[in-house]
């Protein structure tokens, strides 16, 4: 069974039909190619999903993509060309903070999503906003400088 | 001018913090990591893993899986062996060490939760999924040996009854005189068992692999979220009976690995075995329930240990007694004994001992298989033997920092061999101690300390001092029969726009491989670093390698790219000399173009060099060498490893009615000799911290007496995030490694080596006040309580 | 780790999704914030033939307060729970709640009538709305019922919600200006406590509510009774009596039951603080 799905995703109007079954971020990167949104752990701890559904950030591995029936969605690849998180992608590049890169999409997500409730943020905070998201090889401490130079611009 | 050194001509890049010309890609979500790849034709595998620990396959019915849509192939272990050869785990200079045959998918019988039994082959992953739900085996459950400590008693079952008994390995280690030194009536012998928990690596990009096998050309494929490309080009050729040559193996970006895409794992192999089969690329994408039983696991040790001090203050002996779990197969092909080898090699490293004495036991167990996973055994070694200095300074009444400055080997005492074998170049142990304890301000930390603890705030400061193996050379595996490589190779090659390529053996996963690359090639070649470009990860298309682990990118990776850089330039600078009708000696590349060496004055742009001898060739003198690319490979051959050594910090605080701890703060101080970019450096150091604190406090595979993974989600296995991580403070020392002209040694490990060592001493220098101690990782409340009496 | 097949219906008004639930009985599964429910499909310990996404019914939203009582929609996201000035002012243990629940992403999706009607026994919103003494309203074709939340958590995972029914919103009587305290100690930031206490003063009575204990969120009636009398210790003995708490990888027993005085201890202080 496919239903028909209609949405805007990165400011581009999308129809598709998909499976019910099919989570958000699975229909990001295999329908339509979006795959900077990475499927870390599917059952909603590792972050590395985060997107942003009518500008509040979600974790893509558990919504279903029929769920975000006329939804804006947008994707770090959406972000990037909009400039919306350019500061945040300079000072990550610039502090190294990202090594593999896999959690990073999602990262870039919780920092925006913090910055943007909390633009001053202590770095006891950025540590609790960026909480949900598991990074493997940075130790956090350069992603938190990132974040605290960008709260500081 | 004076004669410029190697590492320290205009652009030189070395020493300094560049940022990844790759970050930029990956932080723009254009990362191309396995699962984002997609073929014609490709297919999706998923696997019926084994639910029990220990089973007979009785029979396998697999009809309606087959019927069910989507479908292309299901393929059970039977099948499989004909297309796929089973492997061994052993290697001959781990002497004794003995493994049963692994398959790629299980025959007949299943022995861990876990292993792969049937590979089923659909359209997409959801299909496969569901028709795995559809197949049925008939499992005759076996008893299963899960508790090492019972793997070698009379009546456990022994998993392998033709090996004959569950003991894997086993090495007994004795250098000087440590029977002397436990015996001497002057000294306090202090002792512990300890306890590392079993951990595992929870790359966020879990293991995948996309196999293209291609029958028209008999060429397979295979693009590899993998550390060794060219190691696995050798594993899939030997066990598909195909050539070498007609395997290819590329490795873009990795999403972490850690140790944990470095061995081989059966289910890679089956995928590249069915795409053999089909004829077509098949995906496979472990998701992270079946990585945590699947992924290689590690650190499962218990240590009985104990040490002999002076009174006034001389450690004079160590004697470690390591026992370790390893599943039911030893690893293919690094093996599983390495781990506890390692810890035998390592206990005491740091120290000036009179004696020492170890043994490891390895045995197997129905658990999931471990293996080589980041610093392997240091985190062991380093907790245990950091553990008993913290015990004899106790015993003995003195700081544990004054403790180590007296014992740690002097810096002026290289090169050195210790009791454990291990030869020194030159280690900085005394002068990174030195560093620690100013960075931290210990002085100051004990007041604060002591001032809080009489308010019933219970903080505690835990130092440890660690030695660290990097740029392994033939030593570590080649000796002992594995086709793994220990010389890397790197081809540099100016092209006619001026820019110059670099193809390496060793592999980015993050590290910053491919900026370091740069760095180097960028000053040995004398060009800015924006005009280099680095492929990495290709067997086709790079010199033959090992690949990045065992901390050797940098260090031999890295030498092979300065001397490749160099012949480059000097190649540049020949047809330079015909060009200009000067002395190749007289001339220089700087910033991109050919000038005077004496005065720096701009002679010829390197663009306008290579438009000349690409496309006006004719100009130049009949005889003259036109090359301009250089090969350059670099073995380690003056010691078998690099070692380096570090000090690090822990500073925290103990609730004692709830047993949590609070991380405060972190420091460590380390020597990987020439620090080729100290912000990557730092944040691997950083990274490596993080991963030895989650093992010291969060991370626990957790099994049943029955053999079942207990922590097998991500909401059981905890990972350390960032809200319960502390800021960390990284400062170097370095000692360059005479053997290469770079200097450079590994820091990929140093991190993990010593942070739960620092952790334990710290935890115990919390509840001091209270006669609680604690050895087991990880430091639970619950465990924290229990020593504590409070439960 | 892809869910098993289902069928999805969305529902915009309670009788479609009254319909939905008649036509497809048990096998259906009614879909709110989905933060546990996608990831048991994803993880095939949940297969629904069909999920109702009841996500479009305007009657489960809003919060509203009339005759000294708060009525908090069953869809409210967790996220508009810790910001809702109302919320705020008569129910605030809740707001104190909300910060502990998870992560953000989640808290933005996550629902109160989600969390209440999956009854995890380690979450903080059950045990918030037993410390309440709220009312459940579960509407159905028949009409309403409502159902005190001492009765509505019946076992692990077991409510008394009816396969007819959903849950439509909360009533709590407005506890503005009265000392609550929410305690947890969970590993991680958003982690599940190993062991949480809700707190709510209520006329010189007390009422702890314990999560991550037992089945099911617990009151503890001799401990109430003790600390509203002023004795701390009287009440922490006490607990051994009431609280029979499992073990699992976090520790014995014994770990939950001695955490449980730890954080009693820690309310009471919170309380008198207040």
């Amino acid at each position: 069974m496919k239903l028909d799905l209609s949405l805007t995703v990165n400011g581009e109007a999308i129809s598709a039909r998909v499976e019910p079954r099919m989570h958000l971020v699975d229909f990001l990167r295999e329908v339509l190619d979006l795959t900077g949104s990475h499927a870390g752990c599917e059952h909603g701890v590792c972050g590395a999903c985060s997107i942003l559904v009518n500008g509040e950030m979600v974790r893509g591995c558990l919504m279903l993509a029929v769920q975000a029936e006329g939804a804006e969605v947008w994707t770090v690849e959406g972000l990037t060309e909009s400039g919306a998180i350019a500061a945040l992608q300079e000072a990550f590049v610039a502090r190294n903070a990202l090594q593999c890169g896999y959690c990073t999409p999602g990262m870039l997500v919780a920092a925006a999503t913090l910055l943007k409730a909390n633009p001053s943020p202590t770095r006891e905070e950025i540590r609790e906003g960026i909480s949900g998201n598991y990074c493997r090889c940075t130790g956090y401490h350069a992603i938190v400088d990132a974040i605290e130079e960008v709260s500081r611009a | 001018m004076n004669e410029l050194s190697s590492v320290d001509r205009p652009n030189s890049y070395i020493g300094r913090s560049v940022p990844r010309p790759n970050a930029k890609r990956l932080v723009a979500g254009r990362g191309q990591y396995v699962d984002d790849l997609r073929l014609p034709r490709m297919v999706h595998v998923a696997f019926l893993r084994s639910p029990h620990a220990h089973a007979r396959i009785l029979s396998i019915d697999s009809a309606a899986a087959r019927a069910a849509p989507g479908v292309v192939r299901v393929v059970t272990g039977a099948e499989m062996a004909e297309v796929c050869t089973p492997w061994v785990g052993v290697l001959h200079h781990l002497k004794g060490l003995k493994s049963a045959p692994q398959h790629a998918l299980a025959v007949d019988r299943a022995c861990w939760q876990g292993e792969p039994v049937v590979a089923v082959v659909a359209r997409t992953r959801a299909e496969a999924e569901d028709a795995v739900g559809l197949v049925e085996v008939a499992w005759g459950e076996l008893p299963a040996t899960v508790d090492m400590e019972a793997a070698l008693a009379e009546g456990t079952p022994v998993i392998h009854p033709a090996l004959g008994d569950n003991l894997a390995f086993m090495r007994e280690h004795v250098g000087g005189e440590p029977d002397a030194c436990f015996a001497d009536a002057e000294s306090v012998v202090v002792q512990a068992t300890f306890h590392t928990g079993r951990h595992t690596g929870v790359c966020l990009e879990g293991r995948a692999i996309l196999a293209d096998y291609n029958p028209a050309e008999g060429r397979l494929t295979a693009y590899h979220s993998n550390q060794a490309p060219h190691m696995m080009q050798t594993v899939f050729a030997k066990h598909l009976g195909l050539r070498e040559g007609d395997v290819r193996v590329i490795c873009r970006d990795v999403g972490g690995s850690y140790g944990i895409k470095v061995h081989v794992y059966p289910d890679e192999m089956a995928t590249a075995a069915l795409s053999k089969i089909l004829g077509r690329p098949v995906k496979f994408s472990a998701d992270r329930m079946e990585g945590m039983v699947s992924d290689i696991h590690a650190r499962d040790h218990r240590i009985a240990a104990r040490a002999a001090v002076t009174k006034d203050g001389v450690i004079t002996a160590m004697e470690i007694d390591d026992l370790t779990g390893i599943g039911p197969y030893s690893v293919y092909p690094r093996t599983s004994a390495v781990e506890g080898n390692q810890v035998v090699n390592l206990c005491g490293g740091p120290y000036a001992l009179r004696g020492y004495k170890a043994r490891t036991t390895v045995v197997f167990q129905n658990k999931t298989p471990t293996c080589q996973y980041r610093a392997v055994g240091h985190p062991i070694a380093t907790t245990v033997t950091e553990g008993l200095v913290d015990l004899a300074a106790e015993a003995i009444g003195m700081d544990p920092a004054e403790l180590r400055r007296r014992n740690l080997l002097a810096d002026d005492v290289y090169p050195f061999k210790n009791h454990a074998n291990l030869s020194f170049e030159g280690l900085s142990h005394q002068a990174c101690l030195t560093k620690l304890l100013a960075m931290m301000d210990y002085e100051a930390l004990k007041a604060e300390r002591d001032a809080l603890r009489a308010k019933g705030v219970y903080r505690g400061i835990g130092i440890a001092s660690f030695i660290e193996l990097t740029n392994p050379s033939p030593f570590m595996y080649g000796i002992g029969g594995a086709r793994i490589s220990a010389m890397d190779g790197a081809t540099v090659r100016l092209d006619p726009d001026g820019s110059v390529a670099i193809a390496s053996g060793v592999t980015e996963q993050g590290q910053g491989t491919e900026a370091m690359l740069a760095q180097i090639v960028a000053g040995a070649v004398g060009v800015d670093i924006a005009r280099v470009r680095v492929t990495t990860g290709d067997t086709e298309t790079t010199p033959y390698g090992g690949g990045t682990w065992a901390s050797r990118g940098a260090g031999i990776g890295g030498e092979a790219a300065l001397q490749a850089g160099h012949a480059l330039r000097e190649q540049i600078l020949v047809i330079a000399g015909a060009m200009l009708q000067a002395a190749p000696e007289a001339l220089d590349v700087r910033g991109g173009a050919v000038v005077d060496r004496a005065t720096g004055a701009e002679r010829l742009p390197l663009e306008e060099l290579g438009r000349i001898v690409y496309f006006r060739g004719d100009t130049l003198p009949k005889d003259l060498p036109r090359e301009l690319v250089a090969t350059r490979h670099y073995t380690p051959k003056d010691y078998p490893f690099a070692f380096t050594n570090g000090a690090q910090a822990s500073y925290l605080e103990v609730d004692v009615e709830t047993g949590f701890v609070t991380l405060l703060k972190h420091w460590c101080v380390e020597d990987c000799g020439t620090v080729i970019n100290p912000m990557l450096v730092d944040e691997q150091i950083r990274g490596g911290v993080v991963q030895g604190l989650g093992g010291a406090l969060l991370e626990h595979c957790v099994y049943s007496p029955e053999g079942q993974l207990l922590s097998g989600s991500l909401a059981d296995y905890l990972l350390p995030m960032s809200g319960e991580m502390p800021d960390i403070q990284v400062a170097h020392v370095e000692t360059p490694t005479k053997e290469s002209a770079l200097g450079a040694k590994g820091a990929g490990e140093a991190g993990t080596a010593g942070a739960p060592a620092a952790v334990q001493n710290a935890i115990n220098d919390a509840l001091r006040p209270f006669g609680a101690r604690v050895f087991a990782q990880p430091f639970t409340p619950a465990r924290i309580l229990t020593a504590l009496g409070k439960i | 780790m892809k869910p098993a097949p289902f069928a999805y219906a969305r529902a915009t008004t309670l009788a479609e999704v009254f319909d939905l639930l008649e036509t497809h009985g048990d096998s259906a599964r009614l879909l709110a914030g989905g933060q546990s429910l996608v990831a048991a499909l994803n993880l095939r310990l949940a297969s629904p033939s069909v999920l109702l996404d009841i996500n479009g019914v305007a009657a489960l939203r809003g919060i509203s307060f009339a005759d000294g009582r708060l009525r908090i929609g069953a869809l409210t996201r967790h996220a508009e729970l810790g910001a809702d000035p109302l919320v705020a002012q008569h129910a605030p243990l809740l707001a104190q709640a909300v910060p502990h629940i998870a992560h953000a992403a989640i808290r933005n999706r996550g629902t109160i009538g989600g969390s209440l009607a999956l009854a995890d026994p380690a979450a903080e919103l059950p045990a918030c709305i037993l410390a309440l003494e709220a009312v459940l309203v579960l509407a159905s074709r028949e009409g309403e019922r409502r159902v005190a939340a001492r009765d509505f958590f019946q076992g692990l995972y077991q409510t008394a919600l009816r396969g007819d029914e959903v849950l439509a919103a909360v009533e709590i009587a407005s506890q503005a200006d009265v000392p609550c305290t929410l305690q947890e100690l969970a590993r991680r930031h958003g982690d599940y406590a190993i062991v949480g206490l809700a707190a709510q003063s209520a006329r010189g009575a007390l009422r702890l509510a314990w999560f991550g204990v037992g089945a099911t969120p617990l009151r503890t009636p001799r401990a109430e009774a003790a600390l509203a009398a002023g004795d701390v210790a009287g009440a922490q003995a006490a607990l051994a009596g009431e609280l029979d708490p499992p073990e699992d990888l976090h520790g014995p027993p014994a770990l939950r039951l001695h955490l449980a005085r730890v954080l009693l201890g820690r309310a009471a202080a919170a309380l008198k603080g207040h």
